[in-house]
């Protein structure tokens, strides 16, 4: 591989934390023999403290004032003459939105593999690439052949805390950037306006997924919520349909939620459900799927249909009060 | 549109671990690319034009397209594969592209990613192939005159309204509409609607292009991380049993 490049999603100061957790995934693949570990850091700003001390070799900063704010047409310009330049065996980043955005683009316009959305990788004799199909059903071993590639790793593979220490040398890179126009007008981000429920505090949730069928089933787990004194949180599709406002949605595009309780209750489990609620204290799944990626996460797994099990739980919480 | 398993289906891994069980499957639509057939439908409702569907696939896909053309899509187009799993994001890109580069388009939609190979890439592959401007994750759109603003969503939330200059791509994220069901005059209509079938070999592709740059080569249950207590018996036993233990083990009643 030679070298490898991990590419820094930031803002100002902040780092995105799927950014981070890339890093250690770039250093366990540099420590696997012989490489060296290059951040690629963009925009005008000096590099901020987590990487100045991380256990990497050396920071490539494209110091310019034009890739402060995402520009597509700017980050692919800049990355395709780093990359001509430097010439890494191995380009690396957090499959974040941003990255969804640009590196496909950049992937096919420079020829290289981009295997997105990793779990992992395998490196002894040539290097495999784990990563989720069929919404995390199934997983697959992919290869390349000889030659560059580029990876994005998913959120919440790797650890985001301890990036070793070091005190990796900044190496500024001059671009001529003055040629590229941009053909997409961004205005600031946003947030909606902040509905009623909060379920970022909530102890209990109860969470429905596309399993429940239609929306007028959808008061069985209502009612479960009321006996257990829970929140109703719930997966994309329900809310997708109309069943349940936005704020209810739990997962990369909605909530993040720890509560000490979460039970999910026809939800598949794919992972941008699952980064939304696998750090609550006790999960538990109820689906008729056995092989539902919810059991991944789930501490109490029930494989029936939920049209049985839920009124079941109903009568027997009732029972105990 | 692309067509795959139907996500409600079982699946089996094949016997040589290299894709899964093909035989006996149900197919759909993949679920952003309803979405996005909805928002071509409704754009050309308001601003007038042709939605033309376009995929990539073998003889099977004929169900998809006909409910696209019954739905209200103009005409549907088929670049004939059989099993496009021989190709990989960049050979499909340029496959596509060569074979969008014969139309005169305004707007091209896809889904932000298909839940069989979940890559998430073809769009803006397509767009850097086309030299076009584009987004991903769009859950509005507003066209005015010669420009399409759209609002992008972003992680946790956030959101973004962008601005592109037509021709444009954007890949649709699942919510931003209400796909419609094909009503009994669409499905008469649909049968004077036609579905071009393309060859590859017509495209005058490099061949070099389609060459895979990645290859899958064993695919696999996945290793569970946590140990999962699973819940026996009828449904009031079950029910008992969860909640002795979510308040004698878990304590969280
Ligand atoms: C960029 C991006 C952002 C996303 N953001 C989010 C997000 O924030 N939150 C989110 O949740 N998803 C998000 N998604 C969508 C995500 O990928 C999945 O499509 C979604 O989570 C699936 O929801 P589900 O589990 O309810 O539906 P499905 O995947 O369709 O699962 C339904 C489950 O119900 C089970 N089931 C069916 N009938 C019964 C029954 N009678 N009894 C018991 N079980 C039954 C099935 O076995 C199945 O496992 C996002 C996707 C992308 C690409
Ligand atoms: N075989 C295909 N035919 C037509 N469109 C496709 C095909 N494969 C992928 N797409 C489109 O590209 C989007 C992203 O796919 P992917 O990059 O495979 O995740 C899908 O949502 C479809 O809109």
């Amino acid at each position: 591989m030679g070298k490898i490049f991990i590419l820094i999603q930031s803002e100002g100061d902040a780092i995105h934390r799927v950014s981070l957790e890339a890093i250690n995934g770039a250093r366990q693949l540099r420590d696997s023999g012989g490489h060296s570990l290059h951040a690629v850091l963009m925009g005008s700003h000096a590099p901020p403290a987590p990487l100045k001390g991380c256990d990497i070799d050396e920071i490539l900063h494209l110091n310019h004032a034009q890739l402060d704010q995402y520009s597509p047409e700017h980050f692919i310009a800049a990355a395709e003459a780093l990359i001509a330049q430097e010439s890494p065996g191995l380009i690396i980043a957090g499959h974040t939105y941003q990255a969804r955005d640009w590196l496909p683009r950049l992937a096919v316009r420079i020829g290289l593999p981009m295997i997105s959305d990793c779990t992992g990788f395998e490196s002894g004799g040539s290097l495999t690439w784990l990563r989720p199909i069929f919404q995390g059903k199934i997983s697959a071993e992919v290869t390349t052949a000889d030659g560059p590639v580029m990876v994005s790793f998913q959120a919440g593979t790797f650890r985001s805390d301890d990036l070793g220490t070091g005190a990796p040398a900044v190496r500024a890179i001059d671009l001529d950037l003055s040629g590229v126009v941009p053909k997409v007008l961004r205005e600031p981000k946003f947030q909606e306006a902040k509905g009623t429920v909060d379920l970022s505090r909530a102890e209990r949730i109860v969470s429905v997924g596309r399993g429940i069928g239609e929306q007028e089933h959808m008061k069985i787990v209502e009612e479960l919520a009321a006996v257990l004194g829970a929140e109703l949180g719930s997966s994309r599709p329900v809310v997708d349909y109309g069943w349940l406002d936005h704020d209810r949605q739990v997962g990369s595009s909605g909530q993040t939620v720890t509560p000490k309780l979460y039970l999910a209750i026809g939800i598949s489990g794919a992972i941008q459900h699952q980064v939304g609620m696998k750090n609550s204290g006790c999960i538990v799944a109820i689906n008729k799927d056995a092989h539902a990626p919810i059991f991944e996460v789930a501490d109490y797994g029930i494989v029936a249909d939920l049209h049985e099990i839920v009124p079941a739980l109903i009568q027997a919480l009732k029972g105990e009060q | 549109m692309k067509q795959i398993p139907d996500p409600a289906s079982a699946l089996h891994i094949r016997a040589d671990e290299l894709w899964i069980d093909e035989s006996n499957l149900v197919y759909s639509a993949n679920e952003s690319d309803t979405y996005a057939l909805e928002e071509a439908l409704l754009l050309k409702e308001a601003h007038g034009g042709e939605v033309v569907v376009v995929t990539v696939g073998s003889a099977r896909t004929t169900q998809m397209l006909k409910d696209a053309l019954a739905k209200g899509a103009g005409r549907a187009i088929r670049v004939a594969l059989e099993g496009d799993g021989d190709l990989d994001s960049n050979g499909m890109a340029h496959l596509l592209a060569a074979a969008l580069r014969e139309e005169a388009f305004d707007l091209i939609l896809t889904g932000l990613q298909s839940d069989d190979a979940g890559h998430g890439q073809l769009g803006p592959m397509l767009a850097e192939l086309l030299d076009l401007p584009h987004v991903t994750l769009v859950v509005a759109t507003d066209i005015e005159a010669a420009s399409i603003k759209v609002k992008q969503e972003l992680e946790g939330g956030w959101f973004q309204n962008v601005t592109l200059t037509l021709p444009a791509l954007l890949t649709i994220q699942s919510g931003i509409n209400k796909p419609r069901y094909a009503s009994l005059k669409g499905i008469m209509a649909m049968k004077s609607k036609k579905i071009r079938d393309v060859q590859p070999a017509g495209l005058g592709i490099d061949p070099q292009q389609l060459a895979p740059l990645q290859t899958v080569k064993r695919i696999y249950l996945p290793i569970k991380s946590k140990e999962t207590v699973f819940l026996e018996g009828s449904p009031a036993e079950v029910a008992a049993q969860l909640v002795d233990k979510l308040t004698n083990e878990a304590k969280v009643l």
